[in-house]
C-alpha cells in the first residue's frame, strides 16, 4: 500500500504558497498532512498537529515542506522544498496552478537551536541506560559537589539532552563497552564516557578523542591501576596528533601546556573524571599520591605538526600523518628549560641533557620516562643544522650516560643513590625508548619544557601508549 | 532536575572477614613481597618471628608492585595458606 505524508508548518512561506497544491494532492491520494505549528493549516483538511514534534523527529524532517512516499511502511522517496516538476513526477499528476516553479523550503522546527538534542533525549532516550537521578530544590552546580562527581571544579550537569548531544559526536553505540576501569574494575560504556565528557565541559566533537584516550589508558602496558594508586606525582597526560587536533581547534601553539583552550582543557579533564567516577579512583582513596601535580586536573595538548621540521610522535609510532591518534603518558608536571644563548645543536643538546639529568632525582636512572617539548625557537636551531628528531635523541642519550660514581649512595654528600657496587658502571638516564620529543609552543621564546614521567616506567610500571582515534 | 549517573552505579558488596586464626603454632602463613625495595628485609624479620612461634611460612612475590597480583598467584596463596601477610616497604 502506498502512503503519502507531507510535513509542513504554517510559518513557512513556501508551505503557505503551496496550500492549493496540497488540496489537489488530497483529492487524488489519501494524504497524511503533519503540521508542526498549528492544527489549522492547511485549512479544510484533516491535519495532525505535531505539537511535540515527535512525528517530525521520527521522520527525520530537516526542511518543510517535505513529501514522503512509503510503500508498505518502507520509505521509497522523499523531496523537500517546492519544485513543481519534481512533485509532479513523483506523484504522477499535473497540478493546476500558476505558482512559481521553484521555491526552497524552510528549516524544520526539529532543527531549531537545541531542539535536536531535546527531541533525542525525549524520543530516543531508550538508548541511554544510565541510572536517572532526580534532584529538587538544589543549585544544579552544587549537585556535582554533593554527589562527589567533581574534581574540585564545577561540573556541567549531565542532563539526558546534553548526553544525547555528546553521543552525536561518535558513531559508536552508547552501550559499547570500552574497557574495565580501575580501581573498581568497572565496565565503562561509551555512554558513561559521554556523561563524564559532559561533566568535563567537552563538545561532542571531542568525544572520539576522549574515547581513544580511555582505550589507551586501559591497555595493560599503561598500568592505569598502579598509576592511580602510586604515591608518586603522576597522572595520565594526553597528546593528540593528526587532523582531528586541528579540526577540533586544539592548541599546539602559544600556551599549549597552559589554560584557555576548551579542547585541551576538557579532554584531559574528562579522562580524569572517568577514572574518578567510573573507576572509583579518588584522592585519599586508592589515589595515594603524596603531592599529585596540577596536571591531574587536566593535561592534554596537541603536537604542532604543520610547522615542524620533524616527523610527529604519531608517525614515529608507526601511524600516518593523516591518521589521528592519542598518546597517553604517565606524567608529572612540567619543568621549564631556558636556554637563550645556544645557537648550535650541540650546545642546546647539552642544555637539554642537563635539565633531563635531574628529573626524579639527579641520581635516578632508568626510572622515569620523559617528554621533551621543544618550542619553535629551539626547534629552529636543529632545523637550520638539519638535525632530525632521532639525531637529537641520540645525542641526548649520549650526553645522559652517567658515571656510576656520580650516582651511588653518598656521592655529592647525598644519601640517596644507587648501590655502591655500581660505582664503576656507566648508566643511561633513560631506559631504551624512554625519551620522547614533540614540538609545541608559541613562536617567541627560547624555552622548552620537560615533562617527567612516573618513577616506574617500562615493564615495571607504565609505557606510553598510542591509539588511533575512531570517529 | 533529572541527571544521568556518571558513576559505575556499583555498590560495594558487604563481606565478613574470615575468622582470625586461633593459634599461630602449626598455621601456614603466606608472606607476600610486593616487590618494593627492602620488602624482603621486612619479611625476613617477620618470618623469623613467626617461625619462633611455630608457624610454617611460605614466601611469595608479585612480579611488580605497580600491578595487582596475578590471579594464579592469588589462587596459589588462597589454596595453600591459612593466612597471608603482605609487605609494603620502600
Amino acid at each position: 500500500m502506498t502512503e503519502i505524508t507531507l510535513v509542513v508548518k504554517q510559518s513557512c512561506e513556501t508551505c503557505t504558497l503551496i496550500e492549493p497544491i496540497i488540496r489537489q494532492i488530497a483529492e487524488h491520494f489519501n494524504l497524511r498532512v503533519i503540521c508542526q505549528d498549528t492544527q489549522d493549516f492547511p485549512a479544510g483538511l484533516p491535519v495532525e498537529f505535531d505539537a511535540s514534534l515527535e512525528q517530525s523527529y521520527r521522520l527525520r524532517i530537516e526542511v518543510v515542506p517535505t513529501l514522503i512516499i512509503q510503500k508498505d511502511g518502507i520509505e521509497t522517496s522523499r523531496i523537500f522544498g517546492w519544485d513543481v516538476a519534481a512533485w509532479e513526477a513523483l506523484l504522477g499528476i499535473q497540478f493546476k496552478s500558476d505558482l512559481p516553479k521553484f521555491r526552497p523550503g524552510c528549516g524544520s522546527k526539529t532543527h531549531d537551536p537545541g531542539m535536536q538534542e531535546r527531541l533525542a533525549a525525549q524520543f530516543s532516550g531508550h538508548m541511554l541506560s544510565a541510572r536517572r537521578l532526580n534532584f529538587e530544590n538544589v543549585d544544579d552546580i552544587e549537585i556535582g559537589y554533593d554527589q562527589g562527581w567533581s574534581d574540585g571544579l564545577p561540573v556541567v550537569p549531565p542532563t539526558a539532552e546534553r548526553v544525547m548531544r555528546m553521543l552525536a559526536g561518535t558513531r559508536r553505540q552508547p552501550d559499547e563497552i570500552i574497557g574495565i576501569v580501575p580501581p573498581d574494575f568497572a565496565p565503562c560504556s561509551v555512554e558513561k564516557i559521554a556523561i563524564n565528557a559532559v561533566l568535563a565541559g567537552c563538545r561532542p566533537e571531542y568525544l572520539p578523542v576522549v574515547i581513544a584516550a580511555v582505550e589507551a589508558v586501559l591497555e595493560d602496558q599503561f598500568c592505569m591501576h598502579g598509576l592511580l594508586a602510586t604515591t608518586y606525582f603522576s597522572g595520565p597526560m594526553v597528546i593528540v596528533n593528526g587532523p582531528i587536533s586541528r579540526a577540533i581547534g586544539m592548541n599546539s601553539g602559544g600556551n599549549a601546556l597552559g589554560q584557555g583552550n576548551r579542547a585541551n582543557a576538557t579532554i584531559g579533564r574528562a579522562l580524569q573524571l572517568i577514572i574518578r567516577n567510573v573507576g572509583g579512583g579518588r584522592p585519599g582513596g586508592v589515589d595515594r599520591s603524596a603531592l599529585g601535580n596540577p596536571g591531574k586536573y587536566t593535561f592534554c595538548f596537541s603536537e604542532d605538526e604543520t610547522n615542524s621540521c620533524w616527523e610527529s610522535l604519531a608517525v614515529e609510532k608507526g601511524f600516518s600523518s593523516e591518521e589521528s591518534t592519542v598518546t597517553v603518558f604517565a606524567a608529572d608536571g612540567m619543568q621549564g628549560l631556558v636556554d637563550q644563548k645556544s645557537r648550535d645543536p650541540e650546545s642546546l643538546c647539552r642544555s637539554f641533557a642537563a635539565g633531563l639529568r635531574v628529573i626524579g632525582h639527579p641520581k635516578m636512572v632508568q626510572g622515569s620516562d620523559a617528554f621533551l617539548v621543544v618550542s619553535p625557537e629551539h626547534e629552529r636551531i636543529f632545523r637550520d643544522a638539519q638535525w632530525n628528531k632521532q639525531q637529537v635523541k641520540d645525542r641526548l642519550l649520549d650526553l645522559l650516560m652517567i658515571p656510576g660514581e656520580e650516582l651511588i649512595q653518598g656521592a655529592g654528600g647525598i644519601a640517596e643513590g644507587l648501590p655502591e657496587k655500581l660505582r664503576s658502571a656507566v648508566l643511561c638516564k633513560f631506559r631504551e625508548g624512554g625519551l620522547n620529543i614533540v614540538r609545541a609552543g608559541g613562536r617567541a621564546g627560547l624555552f622548552s619544557a620537560i615533562i617527567a614521567g612516573w618513577g616506574a616506567s617500562g615493564s615495571t610500571g607504565s609505557v606510553p601508549v598510542t591509539r588511533q582515534i575512531q570517529s | 532536575m533529572e541527571l544521568l549517573d556518571p558513576t559505575s552505579e556499583a555498590m560495594p558488596e558487604g563481606r565478613q572477614p574470615l575468622p582470625r586464626l586461633s593459634q599461630i603454632d602449626g598455621a601456614v602463613i603466606g608472606l607476600l613481597d610486593i616487590s618494593k625495595p627492602k620488602g624482603n628485609v621486612f619479611l625476613d624479620r617477620i618470618e623469623a618471628l613467626l617461625n619462633e612461634q611455630g608457624a610454617i611460612t611460605k614466601r611469595f612475590r608479585k612480579p611488580t608492585f605497580t600491578r595487582v597480583a596475578p590471579d594464579a598467584l592469588r589462587q596459589e596463596i588462597a589454596g595453600s595458606c591459612d593466612a597471608v601477610l603482605e609487605a609494603l616497604a620502600d
